[in-house]
């Protein structure tokens, strides 16, 4: 394997009595998109944060592109741009002065902080609202500014915390495109998000994290087969019939069928293919007129929330190891 | 991998403290523009004072509001300055909850930086304001009598004493956990320390405890300088003191603000 691009060795990190970080270990495979997930508080931010040179690691140790983030933080900065889970803009100034400051304070001359601030301005859609002070944008309009403004200096590694959090589907897509073109021109990205078609879409590899340790990783489709199975969706045509066919799926499936009242929906994780026919015919024996029925691999969703939800129990430790040897296999 | 790495970096020169520091200073007072509440505040708020010390209490305290007049503008003026450092603690607190602090902090940047742009704008407003506040003294009636020479050293007296309370201030913008915790600081400081001070009326005037700490509030002994520099008189004494206390104040608080800065999550 090529040497990895950033890399963290038994990452700890404490607030007090809060287990921000509790031994994380990344491998960042240069020119890649890594995917950092997990629920609120798992520690996502802390370990950019740390990436970033913001906070120091209690325990472990990070190394970005060479460099230990302790030992030469400044070394460390000049390789990074980062767009917080907050966009971190001036309100009281304009998107042009904004950017052109950051180009002045990362030593770019003034015409050239200049140029590049106009550049970006175009290729965000801020072109028009340059002049303008941030205090007047939109949400979305202010997150494609903290965007660009981590994009000034040409960071070899980006780190994007949440980045699509408030913007429109239109500017999600233009961010996607935006980050598979930085890709392509070497660019290594760390992106954290709440949207798991977002990492599924985008990420080379995929990391889950909960309670500041590492649960599961690997690429999208290995996480997808780490949950086994393949998922079969029913919707009867009478609402009142889902009950009826739950437990007729839980007979072949093994497992009770789990049910979403709202969308009528019934659902079980299935092993076999032949299944599915199985399914069909005891519906029909059953005399249950069906509107919807499909078959298909599990979501990110639910792999996400199939890995999370057990933490709470006490073997989480455990199983996170076992996960994370089976993710690398 | 090492060549993007070198060839990323080789467009930029690192600049330099300096050239940081500057980019800062020109930021917060870009923000003026703004806000130009901010300029409505550091302009009229001190000319308020003035107006109102010195037509509401002069005839009390002096006599005449003329003859108070000449006592009370250099009080006025460093008492504004007091008021000015208000806004690096509430800048810099401010940066801190909206992350700006963050994105500088992952910058390749000097660290003082922050801080120290955000104190020389405020060292900017301190000449604004103190030439308003006394051009206006002067259209009042104000008349300098310790000649050019001691304008000009109480001009640069009232500028150093600006920075010095800058420092002071921006230790608790870098501390407070809010804005409204800098205003509450802020107050419990400024207020005690500006009244209780031969700012309004001299020490000889209040009862004894109150007196001994008027003589060692180093307002009182900028504004002894201050006075005597544009009043004529002697100037020494006074002058020492308030170069010494501002040498100790800056010397104590300009590091902590910058370590704490560094650390501050
Ligand atoms: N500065 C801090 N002081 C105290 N506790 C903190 C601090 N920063 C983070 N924490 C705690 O550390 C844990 C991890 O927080 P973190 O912000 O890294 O989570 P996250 O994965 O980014 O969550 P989210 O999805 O909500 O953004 C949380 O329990 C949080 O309360
Ligand atoms: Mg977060």
């Amino acid at each position: 394997m090529e040497q990895a691009a950033i890399e963290t060795e038994g990452l700890g990190k404490s607030f007090g009595s809060v287990r921000a970080l509790d031994g994380i270990d990344l491998q960042v495979a240069p020119g890649t998109v890594f995917g950092l997930l997990g629920p609120n508080g798992a520690g996502k931010t802390t370990a950019i944060r740390v990436l970033a040179t913001l906070i120091r690691p209690d325990e472990g140790r990070a190394m970005v592109g060479g460099f230990d983030v302790v030992t030469h933080p400044g070394e460390v900065r000049r390789l990074i741009g980062l767009t917080g889970q907050y966009a971190a803009v001036d309100e009281l100034l304009s998107g042009r002065e904004n950017l052109y400051m950051i180009g002045r304070l990362i030593g770019l001359p003034k015409g050239a902080s200049r140029s590049r601030a106009n550049e970006l301005l175009e290729s965000f859609d801020l072109a028009d609202a340059a002049t303008k002070n941030v205090k007047t944008y939109s949400g979305g309009m202010r997150r494609k500014l903290d965007l660009a403004a981590s994009l000034v200096g040409r960071p070899q590694f980006l780190y994007l915390d949440e980045p699509t959090t408030g913007l429109d589907p239109r500017s999600r897509l233009q961010l996607w495109v935006l980050i598979r073109e930085l890709v392509a021109d070497g660019t290594t990205v760390l992106l954290t998000t709440q949207y798991l078609d977002e990492a599924d879409r985008l990420a080379d590899e995929i990391v889950v994290i909960d309670h500041g340790r590492v649960i599961a990783g690997g690429t999208s489709a290995e996480l997808k087969s780490m949950v086994g199975g393949q998922v079969l969706q029913v919707r009867p045509a009478e609402p009142g019939d889902v009950g009826r066919v739950a437990s007729i799926l839980a007979e072949f499936a093994g497992e009770d069928a789990e049910v979403h009242r709202d969308s009528q929906l019934a659902t079980v994780t299935i092993s076999q293919r032949s299944a599915l026919g199985q399914a069909v015919r005891r519906l029909d024996d059953a005399d249950i007129p069906i509107d919807d029925l499909a078959l298909r691999r599990p979501s990110l969703d639910e792999v996400f929330l199939g890995l999370t939800g057990h933490t709470a129990e006490a073997e989480a430790d455990a199983r996170s190891e076992d996960n994370s040897e089976r993710s690398l296999a | 991998m090492s060549t993007t790495t070198s060839t990323r970096a080789e467009g930029r020169n690192r600049g330099s403290a300096l050239s940081h520091t500057l980019t800062i200073a020109r930021r917060n007072l870009l923000q003026i523009k703004s806000d130009p509440e901010q300029l409505i505040g550091m302009t009229l708020q001190p000319l308020m004072f003035l107006v109102l010390f010195v037509y509401v209490f002069g005839g009390a305290i002096a006599g005449s509001s003329r003859e108070y007049l000449q006592f009370a503008l250099p009080g006025i003026l460093v008492q504004g300055i007091a008021f000015t450092g208000f806004q690096t603690a509430l800048g810099l607190n401010i940066d801190f909850q909206r992350g700006l602090i963050d994105r500088f902090r992952s910058l390749p940047m000097a660290r003082s930086a922050v801080v120290g742009g955000r104190i020389l704008a405020d060292a900017v407003r301190v000449v604004w304001g103190t030439l308003i506040v006394a051009g206006f003294g002067v259209l009042l009636g104000f008349r300098f009598h310790g000649g050019v020479a001691g304008a000009i050293g109480a001009f640069t007296m009232v500028v150093a004493f600006g920075v010095t309370v800058s420092w002071l201030m921006a230790f608790i913008g870098v501390n407070a956990r809010s804005p409204e915790a800098v205003n509450t600081f802020g107050f419990l400081l400024i207020l005690p320390l500006t009244f209780a001070s031969s700012v309004f009326a001299p020490a000889e005037s209040m009862p004894g405890w109150l007196q001994a700490f008027v003589k060692i509030n180093p307002l009182t002994s900028v504004v002894d300088a201050t006075r005597a520099l544009m009043l004529g008189g002697p100037v020494t004494g006074a002058a020492v003191k308030a170069v010494v206390w501002m040498v100790v104040i800056t010397a104590v608080f300009a590091p902590l603000t910058v370590a704490r800065y560094r650390r501050r999550l």
